[in-house]
């Protein structure tokens, strides 16, 4: 790669993303993804796991991500009808691999989401995101949301962009 | 429970369920012994202990217990309780172990129960004797076709004699696999609904919802390209389907299919190189099943439940489901992925990939459905002031019932109540 891509400007790119997510700004949020994005979240009890030989929470290609939020931007969309409002903390932003114009990160994040009147929940995990340089810019290849709750337990559903 | 909760009328054709039921503690309480301790529960498939010494802990009607394959093969299901003063003895959530050892004190078992190794055994006189002194085990654990239960009532039936005509359905299940042979899929899917237990029975079948309350899991649906015909007049639903009882207070909806399924009907989500394999496995099912019943493991979808908390879906892939209460209006619910063992890599992939379109506290469905209970549960607050669930749906139809009716639901509640009363 003849522009190695810094730390900060993958924090530039996360802090980024959690706006767009936290403001809702979901169409906008998609154009930080490549033609072929793919957006996980394990098992909590097989968090390394492979979509294709385990049970995921969730496991979308590129297609299925954009199906996603024309849902969730749906007054149908019961469980995210009113938004929950989310508000994201992210921190020990890390660049753990590098492979072409691929740059694999983590990040650790806390995610608040309040809704309905109910008690605050609390979603501690990780991110991993893979990145692409594409010219100046950087896209979000895949990101996998790594939660590290034993169980989703009471959690609930992970309705929203997590 | 002296007094009954449901108003079952069939002159007036109404029936009307108390909504007490699902917001008392003191009714929890009663379904824990009434129900719960009478009823056959579901532990877990064969299918998760593959090599001897396998094990893996869970809760099973608010009992920790070790469900596990011992040393010579053979499935067992202990109270992870130590006989000598209480503590759990087992604390990984899955594992292989020869031996479980009490971190309070060191009495070790192994894992067929048996209590091996008392430290300082030499201080214990009179009747103390180890073999008396094992993992205790429900008084009842049996399988149907590597399914697993538990009875915590010695005189209960057997459990196929519980299971009864419900075997059929869970036979249909297992036709999807050549050799009789269907497993759990690694990865299970645990989540909270701050609602009744019973309400997700309820919704586990009711496909009058299906319309109002998954509509972007329907333009999901066609978005991708499915032909979703809008309803005959009369029908709420694209297809033909069925609520039928199975006797016991077990039943399930059986509709013709208007969906993809893994097994074997193709949709555009499934991707062109899905076809030929697709066509092959409905080939195999015909050429084994005849062409009938090929068609039913194909081309019908069921939500089955096993009464009280067993649902198996075999729709846009197959699920088993099952909740306990934590709480009068709280649940915790695990499902995982059934699929069968011979599947190829493909298959499989495909088979998780269709779950995820609906299933799950992230497909597109099943989060409008916690939602649903979640409200119905708050708006039960005002249970005293609106005493009454309504749920007559269907009751004056001659001949066969509906799945987008509510004969099934008041099948449940009927088993529910007779248990409630005579205890």
């Amino acid at each position: 790669m003849t522009n190695p891509v810094t730390r900060a400007e993958v924090e530039d790119l996360l802090f980024r993303e959690a706006a767009l997510l936290d403001e809702w700004k979901l169409e906008e949020w998609l154009t930080m993804l490549t033609p072929d994005a793919t957006y996980y979240v394990p098992p909590n009890d097989h968090p390394e796991g492979d979509p294709k030989t385990t049970l995921f929470i969730l496991a979308d290609d590129i297609v299925r991500i954009r199906e996603r939020i024309k849902r969730l931007m749906s007054p149908e969309c019961h469980a995210e009808y009113p938004h929950s409002r989310t508000r994201r903390m992210i921190g020990n932003v890390r660049i753990t691999g590098t492979d072409g114009d691929l740059v694999s990160v983590a990040a650790n994040f806390i995610c608040y989401r309040y809704r309905r009147y109910e008690r605050i929940r609390e979603y501690v995990g990780s991110y991993r995101h893979v990145l692409k340089r594409e010219g100046h810019r950087l896209l979000i290849k895949e990101r996998r949301v790594i939660i590290d709750a034993h169980e989703l337990g009471s959690l609930g559903s992970v309705s929203f962009i997590l | 429970m002296s007094r009954s909760y449901i108003v079952d009328d069939p002159v007036k054709k109404r029936f009307l369920l108390d909504r007490e039921a699902l917001v008392s503690q003191a009714v929890l309480t009663d379904e824990m012994t009434r129900i719960f301790a009478k009823c056959w529960i579901y532990v877990g498939h064969s299918s998760e202990l593959k090599k001897p010494n396998e094990f893996v802990t869970r809760k099973v009607a608010g009992r920790p217990v070790i469900f596990i394959r011992d040393g010579r093969g053979d499935i067992r299901c202990f109270f992870n309780t130590c006989r000598h003063r209480g503590a759990m003895v087992c604390t990984e959530p899955a594992g292989t172990r020869r031996s479980f050892k009490c971190v309070y004190h060191g009495w070790t078992y192994r894992n067929d129960g048996v209590l091996a190794g008392v430290p300082g055994s030499e201080a214990y006189r009179g009747d103390f004797d180890k073999k008396d002194l094992g993992l205790r085990s429900p008084a009842r654990f049996e399988q149907y076709r590597d399914f697993w239960f538990l009875n915590l009532s010695a005189d209960a039936p057997s459990l196929r004699d519980y299971l009864g005509s419900a075997t059929d359905y869970i036979d249909l299940i297992i036709d999807q696999s050549p050799s009789g042979q269907m497993q759990i899929v690694a990865g299970a899917q645990e989540y909270d609904v701050a609602a009744n237990w019973k309400l997700m029975v309820e919704n586990s079948v009711d496909d009058y919802h299906l319309p109002s309350t998954h509509s972007t899991w329907l333009n999901y649906m066609a978005n991708s390209g499915v032909k979703i015909d809008r309803p005959k007049e009369g029908m709420v639903l694209p297809t033909h389907g069925l609520a039928v009882d199975l006797g016991n207070g077990h039943f399930t909806t059986d509709n013709v299919n208007f969906r993809g399924r893994p097994v074997a009907a193709w949709i555009p989500i499934y991707g062109e190189e899905a076809k030929p394999e697709m066509d092959a496995i409905r080939s195999e099912l015909v050429a084994r099943l005849g062409p009938e019943r090929a068609k039913r493991v194909c081309d019908t979808n069921r939500n089955l439940v096993i009464f009280p908390n067993l649902v198996l879906n075999d729709g846009s892939s197959v699920t088993v489901r099952t909740f306990f209460p934590d709480g009068a209006g709280k649940m915790h619910v695990t499902a995982w992925a059934m699929g069968p063992v011979e599947e190829s890599e493909a298959a499989r992939a495909r088979r998780l990939d269709a779950f995820l379109t609906f299933y799950g506290p992230g497909g597109f469905a099943t989060p409008d459905d916690v939602e649903a209970l979640e409200l119905v549960q708050q708006g039960l607050a005002n249970w005293q002031d609106d005493r009454w669930t309504e749920m007559s749906r269907g009751m004056g139809r001659e001949g066969e019932q509906l799945n987008s009716d509510e004969h099934h639901l008041r099948i449940f509640w009927r088993k529910w109540s007779q248990m409630m009363e005579t205890g």
